[in-house]
């Protein structure tokens, strides 16, 4: 950041409320604070929209990763002999990824085309066409910043390379080849059941006992079969961890909410007309989406400063509350409130302790992450996974590659007709969740072994590539062993693998004070928990507003924009 | 298109389709006025245009523009280029109609009209019908349309069958796809194509294909339809096939020109009274047939020249096809055992409805004994009433007859090269049985039970001439129960399949049948044998059937059953004496069966609701006295005379006019008064006994 233009100065310098990051939560913030006619300053450090919700250029990714990746430098010496009345907190950024582990196998032909591709750092992750964001999204105007397309098909993976189709759906039940009679049967009749519970039929309701018990219970009650028990829990409902291992599970499904997660897929399925599948994909990968929050705060008047790091917090030398940020410009701005983005950290002066308001406050900026980690990883293919389609989500249910694994791992394929990579290519994103590391890197190793040929002659440095090595190579012999007799490796070769980043993100939540974090990005598929965090954190910050009411509506034509370009 | 409830129409839209009316009556005056003046300049036709537009349904408009087409292309200044022009304006139009309303039959037609013209592009029709068939993927009209497309193109029906494979896959709730399916197929194994020459190979598949559609959603109705017709296509062989025959193969008949004989020596199954001094042969085929005639069927014996026999089919209709027909056979004069010999279809001409040939050519023999007349019973029996009333019968002594009631094993002609080509048949049943047992395990269904028990019951008929009895009769009789109590909207229907299953199960194996077999015993003269009565009454029977097992019986009992018809009651050639006595019979019509029976003497029609009902509902399924024969049949001069108000009374007089009966019971009948059995009596003027009542 030595190369930074010279800042002009921010005027006004008083401001209702200032935003720094410019990841999804804060740009709903930005978005719905500035329709709530409130003064809006929102600041990122970085030269695009995003920040860890971003796509990303391929040669831009691996830097931001480690810049996010490295312990916060030590803190300089505190500036206590400020002339002005008050405290000077410096800012530091929380390590969020570790593990970090780029390998390029073709270097040409990915380093030359580097701006083509636009890799989502949050991936994968999709938009159900009813869920929470596309409803904000069209309540608010702001699906006129995007465009979408179907993503086509659910598969689940097995440890032999195969995919299986998801059969979500009357048709898809009844071409599905790999379902026995009775299973079609067993399962239209149980989505008709839920069905008839939603919508309200009386001799047909789910009992309030079922309702609480645990959604696997209730499977298991309507006598379905281990493989549609697996397919409903894990490639619809979209469970993380193990339902059936309560030792290991931190998720277990209720009935209620598991039924809600099949209503939702259910009324995305066919809810557009050009949108074959229940999920949607933006044009340009997933960072379009903060943008245009962003982009419909500034119509609202929020003042937009990119590059712009803030370098301190001033807080009142008598009782500690916040009053406003110094930035890298040496410009003090002030504001009543402030959103932060999750990755910075307040440092306290060295050897001297707070004054006593601020101690009362300062348990609110440690966040924490006792929620263990992500592992993601992304790929990037000259061929499809499966031919003859393009952009599809796999789910490898837990215990489905090898007996340790207890997440669900998800997969999901976008083709350059999303306009993410160089024309013929392909973007797989990964990820699961895990308790540390290693554990991560194993789970994302074996998805890609059982998928992908990963050529040995990678440029990514010996250290790295050994540590992978060992990490993975329990799994990889278990995995090459089994898959050698499977049947999808008699027929077509596998994809081989040209660029690769695998990675773990710390999972945190929002904190609410008079200065907020915002919640990092999750493991979820979908944007439905950080849109309702963020919901709240606004609540929090302005309780008396509503959030984009609806005389807000700037695009009155709703639906008929949103459905996706195909 | 489906699905979509209907809602009020809010004031400003009942004014707009004011409006709309008010603009298209006077469009309809103009165009009228253009029509009935024969004038086709381009204004008028273009006004012709409009109002389709507007209104598709308008078929005057339609027929107009034919008349115009013809005009312009009847001109002598007529070239291609105009040709195509004006035939292109026919289709542009027809297309804008459909956009109104694509379920309009005159612009379908109109749009056939022009292609049959042969000077448009068919491959355009298929694009505009994908349009279509995406827009209402069940619209028959387009469906229909497809169909006159493929073929009018030579479109193969393999690939039309792919077409309703991807349809189907898209949304299988589809009438439309499965019923274009099951017109290909057939098409397909008409012409014997590459890969449908056997049914054997392709029904499995079939098969296989709708179960998916009936697992996952049984509550469609669109897959039981097709998986009906696959039933149909296994259960029903193509040539048509003799299922029995009166004689029988091997039976010595015995005939008397007496009610009364001497039980001794001959067996009371086969000894026929008759005094019309004929006696009919009867044939019985699996499905109905046309074409039988004295060069198909061959009748050999000494006293007939087989050129005189007549052979009528007996069907409820006037058409040339049935399923039974009948010859008589002049009874010998003398004292004389002949052997008569029967060979049918030697020489082609039997053929199916469905046109099959009748291709397994059969024979079968039997023996004909005369005994003469004795006056001293005939004159007993003349003055004798014939009561079918408990007190009547003895059941028949099954002890001393094993002999002669093995020829009821003879009853039905046995193909014994039909039992390895029907092997894919009964393995294809008992997999659908297992199947559907599976399905009903998981769940109740009706429709599934339904199946089911005709699966069974087809099963136990196609195994039958092995098996000897029907395995399954008991469980397909619970299932039918079953349905009558789950689904009392068709409690008819479930309660006549139930009514045929107890009678193929009473009929399936002789002892069944001798446990109903009866022995008349008369009360005078109890000393002598009377025929065998078969008693089928009190089993709550609504529909009567099994005939190809009966068509020996010459006395029948089926009083204290629920039957509305006797539908199929004409093969019963034989018979003599019926009952029919409290039953739900509802009309004079519904006896139309009877006046085929020619040897019938004596009826008991009492305690049903003949009258109770103003409307008849069986009388248009019945000829109507109006449309056919009847009228030149009759001397009207005669029945006029009679004083018999004929208007009033046409049906008692259809009906009855051709009885030859003795005795008839009536009573118990709404339309049973004093007057109407006076009427009774003149058209009748045999009859003998009414309602008890000797006549003078």
């Amino acid at each position: 950041m030595d190369d930074i233009p010279p800042y002009p100065p921010i005027d006004p310098t008083t401001f209702d409320l200032i935003v720094i990051g410019t990841g999804l939560p804060e740009s709903i913030i930005a978005a719905a604070s500035s329709t709530a006619s409130k003064s809006v300053l929102h600041l990122d450090p970085y030269p695009f929209y995003g920040s860890h919700f971003s796509s990303l250029p391929l040669a831009d990714l691996p830097s931001f990763l480690s810049s996010h990746s490295t312990s916060p430098s030590p803190p300089r010496s505190p500036s206590s002999d400020d002339p002005n009345e008050f405290s000077l907190l410096e800012f530091a950024t929380r390590p969020l990824y570790s593990s970090i582990d780029i390998s390029t196998f073709s270097p040409n032909l990915l380093d030359q085309h580097s701006r083509k591709f636009n890799l989502d750092v949050a991936g994968p992750r999709v938009f159900f066409c009813a869920d929470k964001s596309i409803e904000l999204l069209l309540r608010t105007g702001t699906n006129q910043y995007m465009e979408f397309k179907s993503v086509d098909a659910t598969f689940v993976g097995d440890n032999k390379g195969n995919l299986w189709s998801v059969p979500d759906s009357r048709a898809a039940i009844f071409k599905d080849k790999s379902l026995g009679l009775v299973e079609k049967n067993k399962l239209m009749r149980f989505f008709k059941l839920v069905q008839g519970h939603l919508a309200g039929e009386q001799d047909i309701k789910i009992s309030e006992e079922d309702l609480q018990s645990p959604f696997v219970d209730f499977l298991n009650k309507m006598g379905l079969p281990p493989k549609i028990k697996s397919f409903i829990l894990y490639a619809i409902a979209m469970a993380d961890y193990d339902q059936e291992d309560t030792g290991v599970c931190r998720d277990l499904l209720k009935t209620k909410d598991g039924i809600d997660q099949l209503a939702l897929y259910n009324a995305s399925i066919g809810r557009f007309q050009n949108a074959s599948g229940a999920f949607l994909y933006p044009i340009y990968g997933q960072g379009e989406l903060s943008q245009a929050f962003c982009r419909r705060a500034a119509v609202k008047g929020c003042l937009y400063v990119l590059r712009m790091p803030v370098t301190a917090l001033l807080v009142d030398k008598d009782t500690g509350c916040y009053k406003g940020v110094r930035l890298a410009s040496g410009q003090d701005i002030f504001s009543q409130k402030l959103i932060l983005d999750p990755t910075f950290k307040v440092t306290l002066p060295s050897g001297s302790s707070p004054p006593l308001p601020l101690k009362e406050k300062l348990p609110f900026f440690s966040l924490k992450d006792d929620k263990g980690k992500i592992a993601r990883g992304i790929c990037i293919t000259k061929t499809s996974l499966k031919p003859d389609i393009s952009n599809f989500l796999v789910v490898y249910p837990p215990r489905s590659l090898f007996p340790e694994q207890v997440t669900s791992i998800r997969l999901l394929q976008i083709a350059s007709n999303l306009a993410v990579c160089l024309p013929g290519m392909f973007v797989l994103y990964i990820s699961a969740l895990c308790n540390d590391d290693d554990q991560g890197k194993k789970l994302i190793h074996a998805v890609m072994n059982t998928l992908l040929t990963v050529p040995l002659d990678s440029e990514s440095n010996a250290a790295v590539q050994s540590e992978t090595a060992e990490n993975g190579s329990a799994v990889q012999d278990e995995t090459s062993e089994s898959s050698s007799g499977g049947p999808s490796d008699s027929g077509e070769e596998k994809p081989t693998l040209l660029w690769s980043a695998l990675y773990s993100q710390e999972l945190t939540l929002g904190q609410v004070d008079f200065i907020c974090s915002t919640p990092m990005p999750d493991g979820k598929l979908n944007y439905n928990d950080l849109i309702d965090t963020t919901f709240k954190i606004f609540q929090e910050i302005y309780p008396g507003e509503e959030f984009f009411p609806e005389t807000s509506l700037e695009n009155p034509e709703g639906d008929g924009d949103a459905s996706p370009e195909t | 298109m489906h699905g979509r409830p209907r809602k009020a129409p809010k004031p400003e839209e009942e004014a707009a389709s004011v409006a709309k009316a008010q603009k298209l009556r006077t469009l309809q005056t103009q165009f009228f006025s253009f029509h009935h003046n024969k004038i086709y300049t381009k204004e008028a036709v273009e006004l012709s245009a409009k109002l389709l537009e507007i209104n598709p349904e308008s078929y005057t408009a339609w027929n107009y523009r034919k008349l115009a087409v013809e005009h312009y292309l009847s001109q002598p200044d007529c070239n291609p280029d105009l040709i195509k022009s004006v035939l292109d304006d026919e289709l542009r139009v027809v297309e804008n109609a459909l956009r109104q309303n694509f379920k309009s039959y005159g612009a379908w037609h109109h749009r056939k009209w022009v292609i049959s013209k042969g000077h448009s592009s068919v491959d355009n029709e298929l694009r505009l019908l994908d349009k279509f068939q995406k827009a209402d993927s069940r619209n028959f009209h387009a469906w229909n349309y497809r169909r006159f497309v493929a073929e009018s193109m030579n479109r193969s029906e393999q690939d039309e069958l792919k077409y309703t494979e991807d349809m189907i896959y898209k949304n299988f709730s589809n009438y439309s796809a499965w019923h274009n399916r099951s017109v290909l197929l057939s098409a397909l194994f008409e012409k014997k194509a590459e890969g449908f020459l056997s049914k054997e190979k392709v029904l499995p598949e079939e098969y296989e294909f709708i179960h998916q559609a009936i697992f996952t959603d049984p509550d469609d109705q669109s897959g039981w339809f097709y998986h009906l017709w696959l039933l149909d296509q296994t259960v029903t062989t193509d040539s048509p096939l003799l299922a029995s025959s009166w004689p029988g193969h091997g039976y010595d008949v015995l005939l008397v020109e007496d009610r009364c004989y001497n039980g001794s020596a001959f067996s009371p199954f086969t000894a026929l009274h008759s005094d019309s001094g004929s006696f009919p042969i009867v044939l019985y085929f699996n499905q109905p047939v046309g074409g039988v005639s004295s060069s198909t069927v061959t009748v050999e014996c000494g006293f007939n020249k087989n050129e005189d026999l007549l052979w009528k089919p007996l069907s409820a209709s006037n058409s040339q096809t049935a399923r039974v027909w009948v010859a008589h056979l002049k009874i010998p004069s003398s004292d004389l055992h002949s052997t008569v010999e029967v060979s049918v279809g030697h020489s082609k001409g039997i053929i199916s409805t469905r046109g099959f040939e009748y291709s397994h050519p059969s024979m079968f023999s039997f023996k004909v004994r005369v005994q003469p007349m004795e006056r001293d019973f005939s004159q007993v029996s003349v003055a004798e009433s014939i009561s079918l009333r408990e007190e009547s019968f003895k059941i028949y002594g099954t002890q001393s007859e094993e002999s002669i009631i093995n020829s009821f094993n003879q009853l039905s002609i046995k193909y014994g090269h039909e039992s390895t080509a029907s092997n894919w048949r009964s393995e294809a049943l008992a997999k659908e049985i297992e199947c559907f047992r599976e399905l009903l395990s998981l769940m109740d269904c009706k429709i599934g039970k339904l199946t089911l028990a005709r699966l069974l019951m087809a099963y136990d008929v196609m195994s039958y001439p092995f098996a000897n009895k029907l395995v399954h009769s008991e469980e397909v009789l619970e299932l039918y129960s079953d349905l009558m109590k789950l689904d009392p909207t068709h409690y008819q229907y479930y309660k006549d399949e139930h009514s045929m299953v107890l009678l193929h199960k009473v009929t399936s194996s002789k002892e069944s049948l001798l446990q109903h077999c009866f022995q008349y015993k008369d009360s005078v003269s109890s000393a002598i044998c009377g025929p065998i009565c078969l008693r089928l009454n009190n089993l709550s029977l609504s529909r009567m059937g099994a005939f190809e097992k009966l068509l020996w019986v010459q006395m029948l009992d089926l009083s204290d059953n629920e039957l509305q018809s006797i539908e199929g009651l004409e093969a019963m050639q034989l018979l003599s004496c019926l009952s029919l006595r409290n039953n739900k019979l509802r009309s004079l019509t519904a006896l139309e069966p009877l006046r085929k029976l020619k040897l019938l003497r004596v009826l008991d029609i009492s305690y049903n609701q003949i009258g109770d009902h103003s409307i008849d509902t069986t009388r248009y399924l019945c000829s109507s006295p109006l449309s056919h024969s009847v009228g030149s049949e009759s001397n009207k001069d005669e029945t006029v005379t009679s004083g018999v108000a004929l208007i009033d009374n046409w049906e008692a007089f259809y009906i009855f006019k051709d009885f030859n009966l003795n005795q008839l019971d009536i009573v118990g009948n709404t339309i049973a008064d004093e007057k109407f059995k006076s009427v009774l009596v003149k058209i009748m003027p045999k009859l003998k006994q009414l309602d008890g009542k000797l006549l003078g």
